[in-house]
């Protein structure tokens, strides 16, 4: 299989799951106990009311017309409206996502190099204390939930020793440095999230290539331990330390929940959870599917960089 | 008896490990005798009184209930939750992985690539949209999320069942007549109990993290029922006036799952030599 055909693959599967995503939304708010109509004039409203929302709505047309019109919409950036608040959606997002996006940013920023410093330094000093004390705290940081994280952060700097604010409370006017400063806890959650995840996986890929034969060839050979790290090890590990830190950016795009719901950071992740408790579909919708493709996307980039970084894999058996 | 054998050898990670899941087990089905109060009881209308003003073991929580009593209580509804889960989780992606092996072909290709789908997508995404369709109730969120974890089950019953599916004593069973569903039951299982048991242990604590997470996020198990996930959300307040409340059910997830790594993790290497983790 060529490296064209193997990328089609899965960006088909990707985009398959984001459209059994949408198929499914409207299948579900088709077999909504009680109309949609109903529920957003409430109980008392008249029937004429509600026939004329309904029409309004375009719910007196089939499904599969309204889906395609939707989806039509939908690729062209009108995503709709809000059945909570009526606002449109694209406006209620786009702030979000951008603060989103700074704190995942900011935190690849910090956890990128850290797990890769740890995990490559325990990987060559294997089965010393340090590589054992560093394996057992982040085991311990894989089985903690995110929001003990959270709260921890919480309870040593913003009460214990009141250095930063509990609640990131961030606005679009506010200076860079103040932002920063502001989201310095979630960020930090985060960063444990991911470097615990992160480090581990970079150990196991430096571990596994220094065992490898060409590198017990290259030091039977007798070359300086120096060169078979920089000119054996270095190039075969370039893919799998690649596939690591994009993986892991997939996996930050899903823990970012929970820390924004901690922190009451104003980003995505709280809107669509409390979508989610409103049970406001379209808005539901337009989060998971922005959510969702961000991941299909970094799993993407994460196949095609490994690809490239190790021919092998082009011809697969 | 073997494998009491076995763990009296093991390093004493595991062992304690195992003495925290027996502790957490032992509360999980003694709640109501060993809790104080009853699980909604409220003592007295004090938000977060501590241990001492109120005569209790923990303190109060936001409502003037019992921390104690609503830490036991959320034992029993959150283990068993997670249990249930699990097991259906396992039911149905073994079932469906050593059917797709053993029939292979058509069958085989569909299930495979339903699974993928459902695995291109974070779990998180997708139960947040199942829910949002049909609300937060329990048995909702046991096949939900049942199902979506199933999937990981689907791929290593499968995988382990590919390779034991061409071995000659399942050629012979199948030569002498027996059914599929005896096939998968009693020549495919018992030679891929092994790793499934260690992925069971694992796939608990994915499942219990996950419901945790839902409930803090204020769509798993709803009150007044007592969950840890909820009750870290229901006290989250109090952490800013210093008060330690919501870090006791953190805590108390936290160290269940670390017991049953740890439990899990001496069970790899035992079965399976020494695996180096990821």
């Amino acid at each position: 299989m060529g490296l064209l055909q193997l990328v089609a693959k899965r960006l088909g599967f990707g985009l398959l799951a984001l459209f059994v995503i949408t198929v499914l939304i409207s299948l579900g708010v088709e077999v909504l106990p009680g109309d949609l109509a109903q529920s957003i004039l409430g109980q008392s409203a008249a029937p004429d009311t509600v026939a004329a929302l309904r029409r309004e709505l375009g719910l007196d047309r089939p499904l599969h017309v309204r889906y395609g019109e939707w989806l039509f919409n939908f690729l062209q950036g009108d995503m709709g409206t809000s059945l909570a608040n009526k606002r449109e959606i694209s406006e209620l997002i786009g702030q979000r996502l951008l603060n989103t996006l700074f704190l995942a940013v900011a935190a690849a920023v910090v956890a990128v190099p850290l797990a890769l410093a740890l995990g490559v330094l325990a990987a060559l000093h294997r089965e010393t204390l340090f590589d054992k004390t560093i394996s057992m705290v982040t085991l311990g940081f894989i089985s903690l939930p995110e929001f003990l994280i959270g709260y921890i952060l919480v309870a040593l700097f913003a009460v214990q020793v009141n250095w930063f604010p509990a609640i990131s409370n961030i606005t679009p006017d506010m200076p860079l440095l103040k932002q920063l400063y502001a989201s310095t806890l979630p960020v930090a959650a985060l960063t444990f999230v991911v470097v615990a995840h992160m480090m581990r996986m970079t150990r196991a890929a430096i571990v596994n290539l220094m065992q490898s034969p060409f590198i017990e060839m290259a030091q039977l050979k007798g070359v300086a331990a120096a060169r078979i790290i920089v000119h054996h090890a270095l190039p075969n590990a370039l893919s799998p330390i690649i596939n690591v830190i994009v993986l892991n950016l997939a996996y930050l795009v899903v823990g970012v929940v929970v820390i924004e719901v901690v922190f009451v950071y104003p980003g995505l992740g709280q809107l669509m959870v409390d979508s989610v408790r409103v049970r406001d579909l379209p808005v539901v919708q337009a989060c998971v599917l922005i959510f969702g493709a961000t991941y299909i996307l970094l799993n993407l980039t994460a196949d095609i960089l490994s690809i490239i970084g190790n021919p092998r894999l082009r011809h697969p058996k | 008896m073997l494998f009491l054998k076995e763990f009296a050898k093991a390093g004493w990670p595991a062992k304690a490990g195992m003495a925290v899941i027996l502790v957490y087990l032992f509360c999980a089905v003694f709640a109501p005798l060993i809790a104080p109060y009853a699980e909604t009881e409220v003592i007295i209308t004090a938000p977060w009184a501590s241990a001492e003003e109120s005569g209790t073991l923990l303190g109060l929580d936001q409502l003037g209930r019992d921390l104690w009593t609503r830490v036991l209580y959320g034992a029993r509804n959150t283990i068993t939750i997670a249990i249930v889960i699990t097991l259906l989780a396992f039911f149905i992606g073994m079932a469906a992985g050593f059917f797709a092996a053993v029939v292979g072909g058509v069958t085989d290709q569909l299930l495979s690539r339903i699974v993928d789908i459902i695995m291109a997508f974070p779990t998180l995404f997708f139960a947040l949209i199942v829910l949002s369709i049909l609300g937060t109730s329990v048995p909702v969120l046991i096949v939900v999320i049942a199902i979506l974890d199933s999937t990981r089950v689907f791929r290593i019953s499968r995988a382990l069942a590919m390779d034991i599916s061409v071995m000659d004593y399942v050629e012979v069973a199948k030569l002498r007549g027996e059914g599929l569903w005896w096939i998968m039951r009693r020549e495919v299982l018992p030679n891929a109990l092994t790793p499934l048991i260690a992925e069971f242990g694992l796939r608990f604590c994915f499942v219990f993290l996950f419901i945790s997470a839902l409930s803090f996020l204020g769509l798993g198990i709803q009150p007044p029922a007592a969950d840890w996930g909820s009750m870290v959300r229901e006290n989250a307040a109090a952490i800013t006036y210093g008060i330690m409340t919501p870090l006791v059910p953190a805590l108390a997830i936290a160290i269940l799952t670390i017991a049953v790594n740890l439990v899990v993790d001496w069970f790899l290497r035992k079965t399976s030599g020494l695996r180096d983790e990821v």
